[in-house]
C-alpha cells in the first residue's frame, strides 16, 4: 500500500504550473511566429544586418583594413559639398529616369506584339529573353567594343556610307558616353519588363475583349479602357523593380567608362565603389551608398501605396 | 655581383636559348641546394597562396610558372597563383586585409602594402638580404618598401611606362631623335598630327597609362600635390602650367582618348591608328609576336624633360607582400626570397621582354638590355621614377588619391573643356585636402 501511496505523489508532482513559455509553445496565435523564425533570422542576417553595419559605417572615418572612428555627419557634410557627388545623383536620376521611360515604353510595345498570334510565337518570346540573359559584364564588354573611339562598328558603318568623316566619340562626349550607356541599359532591360508585362496580358480575359467587340470599340479604346486598367498593378510592380536595378546598377557603368569621361557616367554605385573599394575611404563610400536609401525607399512607396489601392488594383473608378 | 650570376651569365653567354636550357637542368639542382642553405625554412606542411595580377605578356607568365613549379620542386611547398586583373587586385587585398583570411601573398601595385601597412608581415631580413647581394635597391624601391623603419613588401620590379613610337613617321615630321624636352615634345605633337599620324594619352579612368602621363605632366612643371610634409600644395602656378601644357598636347591627340582605359592605346597603336602614346613595352612584344614590320619601325623612349630640369617619369611598381594572417610567413619569406635570385629573376626578365625592371641595382646588368636595343630605355625606369604622392609619403593617402583619380580628373576636366583652370585645381585641391587630412 506504501508503495502506491508513493507512486500516487510521484505520479503527481509533474503536474505544474503551466508557464507561460508552455502557453506560446502551443498557442495558434504564437504558431505563425515561430514558423516565421528561420525566414527572419535569415532576413535579419542576411539583409538587415549588412544595412545597418552600412549605414553606421557611413558614420565613421573607417578605412579599408582598420575600424573607423565615428564622426556622425561628417562624410555627409563632405558629401552635400562635392561637386562629384551631385554629378553622381544627377546622372544616376537622369539614367533612371530615361532608361526606365524607355523600357516601360518598349517592354509595353513588345509584349503587346508578342501577345498577338504570331507565327513562331514560342521561339520569339524565348529570343525576347536573350539581353536579359546574357551576363552583364558580357553585354557590357560587347557595348563598349560598340562604342568604341576608335574602332566602334556604327562609326565605321556611318563613315562607310559616307555620313561622318570622323568616328564619334561615343565613349569620350559627355553627352555622347549618358546617351551610350542608357541605350546599353535599356537593351539589357526591356526583356525583364516584356516578358512580365506579357504574363500579366496573358491574365486578362478574352470575354472582357469579346464584350467590347461587340460593343463596337476600337483597338485603341479596348487597349485604354481594359488593357492598360487591368495590367495597372503588373506595370506598378514591375516598373519598381524596373526602377530599383536601374537606380543600384553598377557592372554595365563599370565595364564600359568607369565612370568616364571626367566623372561624366559616375552612378552613385560606381563613385561609391571606386571611393569604398578601390580608394579605401570605406566611410565615405558607405554614406554615398547610404544617400540612395531615400531614393529607393521613395520608388517602394510609390508602388506600395498604388498597390494598396483599389483604383489600381481593379481598374478605374472603383475606389 | 654574386659569383651565382656571373656564372649564369657565363652559361648563358648572353643568349636567351642558353639561359631556357640552363633553366630546364641545372636550375633544379641550384634551387635544391638553395633552399639547403636560405635562412628561411617554410614551416611543415607549408601551402601557398599568391595572388598576382594577370600578365599582359604570355611568356612572362610561363617564365614565372617555371619559377615557381621550381620552388615547389626544391622546398616541397606548393604555390597555388591566382591571376586577377589589374584593377581587381587591390580590392581583393583590401577585403582580405580587413577580414583576415585569404592568399598568403599578394603582387600588386604602387603602394598596395601602404594602404595597410600594419596588416603587412615585416620583411625587413628579405629585403637586407636581397639588397646586400644585388647592390642594393634603387631609391624608389626603398621608398615603396619600407613603412617606417621596416619593410613591409618587397618591390620586385617595375613596368616601365615609356614612350612608343613609330620612327618612320617621326623622321617624315623632321624629328632626327624623339624630343628631350617639353617643349620640343610639344613640337613633336603638333607635326605628327600635322601629317595625320597623331598620337594620344588615356584621360579616361585607366589607372595604368592615364595616372603616368598626367603625373609626369605635373611634375615637369614643378606641380605636386603634397610637399615633403604631405600638405597640399596642387593649388600653385607650376600646376595652372602644366594643366596649359597638357591642354596643347590634348589638342594633338587623336579623337576619344578621353574615353580611353589602358588597353585603348595598345589597340589605336596596333591598328595604325596612333603613331605615338605612352605605354609599357607591351605593343612592341604584341607586334613582335603579330605584326613585324611595325615591331621593326616601333621605338621606345623616355620621357622628356620639363621645367623641373630632372627626369618626371611615374612607372608602375609591382610590389609583393606577405599577409600578417599568413599560417606560413617562413615559406612566404623563403619563396620571395627565391624568386629575386639572379637564377630566377634573370630568365624572367629576359622572357618579359623588357617589361619588367627589378628594383635592384645589380640587374641592370642583365643582357636583355644590350641584346634589344630598342628596350635599353627600360633598364633605367627603376632608377629614374618618382614614387606615388610626389614629394609626399608613399602611404594610403598617396595611394588613395592615385585610385580616386584626383590628378587625373584634373587634368581631364581641363583638357576637356568642362572645366577653367581654376575650377579644375579647385576641384582637385579639395578632393586631396580630404584625402590629405590629419586626424
Amino acid at each position: 500500500m506504501a508503495d502506491v501511496a508513493l507512486e500516487a505523489r510521484t505520479g503527481r508532482a509533474p503536474v505544474r504550473e503551466t508557464t507561460s513559455w508552455d502557453r506560446l509553445k502551443v498557442n495558434r496565435d504564437w504558431l505563425g511566429f515561430w514558423f516565421m523564425l528561420p525566414a527572419m533570422a535569415f532576413l535579419i542576417l542576411f539583409l538587415a544586418y549588412p544595412l545597418g553595419l552600412g549605414i553606421w559605417i557611413s558614420f565613421t572615418d573607417a578605412k579599408i583594413g582598420r575600424v573607423g572612428d565615428f564622426v556622425g555627419l561628417e562624410n555627409y557634410e563632405w558629401l552635400s559639398d562635392d561637386s562629384i557627388f551631385w554629378l553622381s545623383v544627377t546622372n544616376t536620376l537622369l539614367y533612371t529616369a530615361i532608361a526606365s521611360v524607355f523600357k516601360f515604353a518598349v517592354g509595353l510595345y513588345l509584349a503587346l506584339l508578342l501577345n498577338e498570334n504570331l507565327p513562331f510565337k514560342a521561339m520569339l518570346r524565348a529570343m525576347v529573353l536573350i539581353p536579359f540573359i546574357v551576363p552583364t559584364v558580357l553585354s557590357a564588354l560587347a557595348f563598349w567594343w560598340i562604342f568604341d573611339a576608335q574602332f566602334s562598328i556604327i562609326s565605321w558603318s556611318l563613315k562607310q556610307l559616307g555620313l561622318i568623316t570622323q568616328n564619334i566619340n561615343f565613349l569620350g562626349d559627355a553627352n555622347w558616353a549618358r546617351a551610350s550607356v542608357i541605350f546599353a541599359n535599356i537593351w539589357r532591360g526591356v526583356p525583364f519588363v516584356a516578358i512580365t508585362l506579357l504574363a500579366g496580358l496573358q491574365t486578362v480575359q478574352p470575354s472582357l475583349y469579346e464584350a467590347a467587340t461587340i460593343d463596337g470599340a476600337t483597338k485603341w479604346q479596348m487597349f485604354r479602357h481594359i488593357t492598360y486598367p487591368l495590367l495597372t498593378p503588373i506595370i506598378a510592380v514591375v516598373m519598381t523593380f524596373s526602377v530599383l536595378f536601374t537606380f543600384t546598377d553598377f557592372q554595365l557603368i563599370w565595364a564600359m567608362t568607369r565612370g568616364g569621361p571626367v566623372n561624366a557616367t559616375h552612378l552613385m554605385a560606381t563613385l561609391s565603389y571606386q571611393r569604398a573599394i578601390i580608394a579605401g575611404q570605406l566611410g565615405e563610400g558607405a554614406a554615398i551608398s547610404s544617400a540612395m536609401i531615400p531614393f529607393l525607399l521613395a520608388a517602394i512607396m510609390v508602388s506600395w501605396f498604388g498597390l494598396q489601392r483599389r483604383k489600381w488594383q481593379q481598374g478605374e473608378s472603383n475606389d | 655581383m654574386s659569383k651565382l650570376t656571373r656564372r649564369l651569365l657565363l652559361e648563358g653567354a648572353g643568349s636567351l636559348a642558353a639561359a631556357g636550357l640552363v633553366g630546364a637542368s641545372g636550375l633544379t639542382e641550384w634551387a635544391r641546394a638553395w633552399a639547403q642553405s636560405a635562412q628561411w625554412k617554410p614551416e611543415k606542411g607549408a601551402q601557398l597562396t599568391l595572388l598576382r595580377w594577370k600578365r599582359f605578356i604570355q611568356a612572362e607568365e610561363d617564365a614565372f610558372t617555371e619559377l615557381v613549379a621550381n620552388f615547389t620542386k626544391a622546398t616541397g611547398v606548393k604555390v597555388t597563383v591566382i591571376n586577377e586583373s589589374l584593377d581587381d587586385v587591390q580590392p581583393k587585398a583590401s577585403v582580405a586585409a580587413a577580414t583576415g583570411s585569404g592568399p598568403d601573398l599578394f603582387w600588386g601595385l604602387y603602394s598596395l602594402p601602404h594602404l595597410f601597412p600594419e596588416k603587412c608581415v615585416d620583411v625587413t631580413d628579405v629585403a637586407d638580404y636581397l639588397g646586400k647581394k644585388y647592390d642594393g635597391w634603387v631609391p624608389s624601391a626603398i621608398a615603396y618598401g619600407k613603412s617606417g623603419n621596416r619593410w613591409i613588401d618587397i618591390p620586385v620590379a617595375y613596368n616601365g611606362n615609356v614612350m612608343n613610337y613609330r620612327k618612320a613617321s617621326m623622321e617624315k615630321a623632321g624629328f632626327k631623335a624623339f624630343p628631350k624636352t617639353t617643349d620640343e615634345f610639344l613640337a613633336f605633337a603638333k607635326a605628327m598630327k600635322a601629317q595625320n599620324t597623331p598620337g594620344g594619352l588615356a584621360l579616361g579612368h585607366a589607372s595604368g597609362d592615364g595616372n603616368a602621363w598626367v603625373h609626369w605632366c605635373l611634375w615637369a612643371f614643378g606641380g605636386n600635390v603634397v610637399d615633403a610634409k604631405d600638405k597640399v600644395v596642387i593649388n600653385s602656378p607650376e600646376t595652372a602650367k602644366a594643366l596649359e601644357y597638357a591642354k596643347q598636347l590634348f589638342d594633338t591627340f587623336i579623337p576619344g582618348t578621353a574615353s580611353w582605359n589602358d588597353s585603348s592605346n595598345n589597340k589605336a597603336f596596333l591598328a595604325g591608328d596612333i603613331h605615338w602614346t605612352a605605354n609599357g613595352v607591351s605593343i612592341y612584344a604584341t607586334a613582335k609576336s603579330q605584326k613585324a614590320d611595325m615591331a621593326a619601325d616601333i621605338e621606345h623612349a623616355l620621357w622628356p624633360i620639363g621645367p623641373a630640369g630632372k627626369p618626371t617619369e611615374f612607372h608602375v611598381a609591382y610590389p609583393i607582400m606577405i599577409m600578417k594572417y599568413s599560417k606560413f610567413p617562413q615559406a612566404s619569406k623563403a619563396f620571395i626570397a627565391f624568386m629575386m635570385e639572379a637564377a630566377n629573376l634573370d630568365p624572367w626578365v629576359e622572357k618579359s621582354v623588357g617589361y619588367l625592371t627589378p628594383g635592384l641595382i645589380a640587374y641592370e646588368k642583365n643582357p636583355i638590355w644590350s641584346a634589344d636595343p630598342k628596350l635599353t630605355v627600360c633598364r633605367d625606369v627603376a632608377k629614374r621614377t618618382l614614387t606615388a604622392g610626389g614629394l609626399g609619403s608613399v602611404g594610403e593617402k598617396a595611394a588613395a588619391a592615385l585610385a580616386d583619380f584626383v590628378v587625373l580628373d584634373m587634368f581631364a576636366n581641363y583638357c576637356t573643356g568642362r572645366e577653367d583652370v581654376k575650377g579644375a585645381i579647385a576641384a582637385a585641391e579639395r578632393q586631396a585636402k580630404r584625402i590629405y587630412r590629419t586626424s
